[in-house]
């Protein structure tokens, strides 16, 4: 009986769980990218977004220049602390909703650069969804990060209604 | 028996200058006192040896030694296919060096890299600024007693 309960909840409540459901597919499937990229990462990136390996397969084809026009950041390479606040300010200034990918060893922990120049992960600046490691990680492991990130956004709760706000 | 000719030469012309000679895997080697590097370099700059090309510049530091830091030069000479080391030792009470920005341009970053990494000064630089570290930074990064895991954010980090 509770198990059936689950799957069928009140009439009101199933609108809003479809809508959700339906919001949830579409903008995993309509990711506009913004890449910040710093290094040698860099190649792998353009590796898994050119032709050989396609993300436009997944709905993330589309780069977009602009942080104001884009849903996913991905960090793609070292972040000095020099650097820290521009990513800063690019992400404050991507509208919601918004997800971050960490994207190669550096980005996740700062890698092998343990030293005075480097921010040790750049979850110390930003809100992170999906870590890729790897040094650099291959295209594969990119499109699978990305499938991750597609799972999380179609089974999260959509702010459709811009009430909640992302921490 | 090019490369003898032109460290006995350099000997001949400095001789209070230059205190140490010798070749090392096929490069010339020459310790000089600190304040002769100018009219050192200028005259293998336009000397017979023509070194016309600084190819780099940097700082060792050695710490525990007395004294403390040493300034190595590189140059290379276009027409003869030759390369030359020039070697400085600065203590660190007295830390500067004359500038080579008036004999190569490009010193001119490459001693503010220096001067950013390990503190030392050059007299005669037009801009001594740092280069790769921001504003606000304290201390040199590269010298052997700056803190490991010391660290200088810009922006508040998340712990």
């Amino acid at each position: 009986m509770i198990e059936e309960k689950k799957k069928r909840p009140p009439a009101g409540q199933f609108i809003t769980t479809q809508f959700n459901s339906l919001l949830g597919w579409a903008r995993k499937f309509s990711l506009f990218h913004y890449p910040f990229i710093t290094a040698c990462c860099g190649m792998e990136y353009m590796s898994a977004a050119c032709a050989h390996f396609d993300i436009d397969r997944f709905g993330a084809g589309w780069t977009r220049f602009s942080p104001r026009q884009s849903d996913m950041l991905l960090v793609v390479g070292t972040i000095t602390h020099k650097e820290a606040p521009v990513l800063r300010t690019v992400y404050d200034q991507m509208t919601e909703p918004k997800w971050v990918i960490a994207f190669g060893t550096c980005a996740v922990s700062g890698g092998i650069y343990d030293n005075y120049a480097v921010v040790q992960g750049i979850d110390q600046i930003i809100p992170v969804d999906v870590y890729i490691p790897g040094c650099p990680p291959r295209p594969e492991t990119v499109l699978d990060g990305l499938l991750k990130l597609q799972e999380k956004i179609q089974h999260q709760d959509q702010d459709w209604r811009w009430k909640k706000k992302r921490s | 028996m090019e490369e003898k000719t032109i460290l006995d030469r350099l000997r001949k012309e400095f001789p209070a200058g230059v205190r140490e000679i010798s070749t090392s895997l096929g490069d010339e080697v020459a310790v000089i006192d600190k304040g002769a590097l100018l009219q050192v370099a200028t005259s293998l700059r336009d000397g017979p040896g023509e070194f016309a090309m600084l190819l780099d510049l940097t700082c060792v530091d050695y710490a525990g030694e007395e004294p403390r830091f040493e300034m190595v030069y590189h140059l290379f000479s276009l027409s003869r296919n030759r390369r030359l080391r020039i070697k400085a030792r600065l203590g660190e009470s007295d830390l500067w060096i004359a500038s080579l920005t008036s004999l190569w341009k490009n010193a001119n970053w490459l001693e503010r890299e220096v001067y950013d990494l390990f503190g030392v000064h050059f007299e005669g630089h037009p801009d001594l600024r740092r280069l790769f570290m921001y504003d606000g930074f304290e201390g040199y990064p590269l010298r052997k007693d700056y803190p490991l895991r010391r660290r200088q954010p810009l922006i508040r980090l998340k712990e």
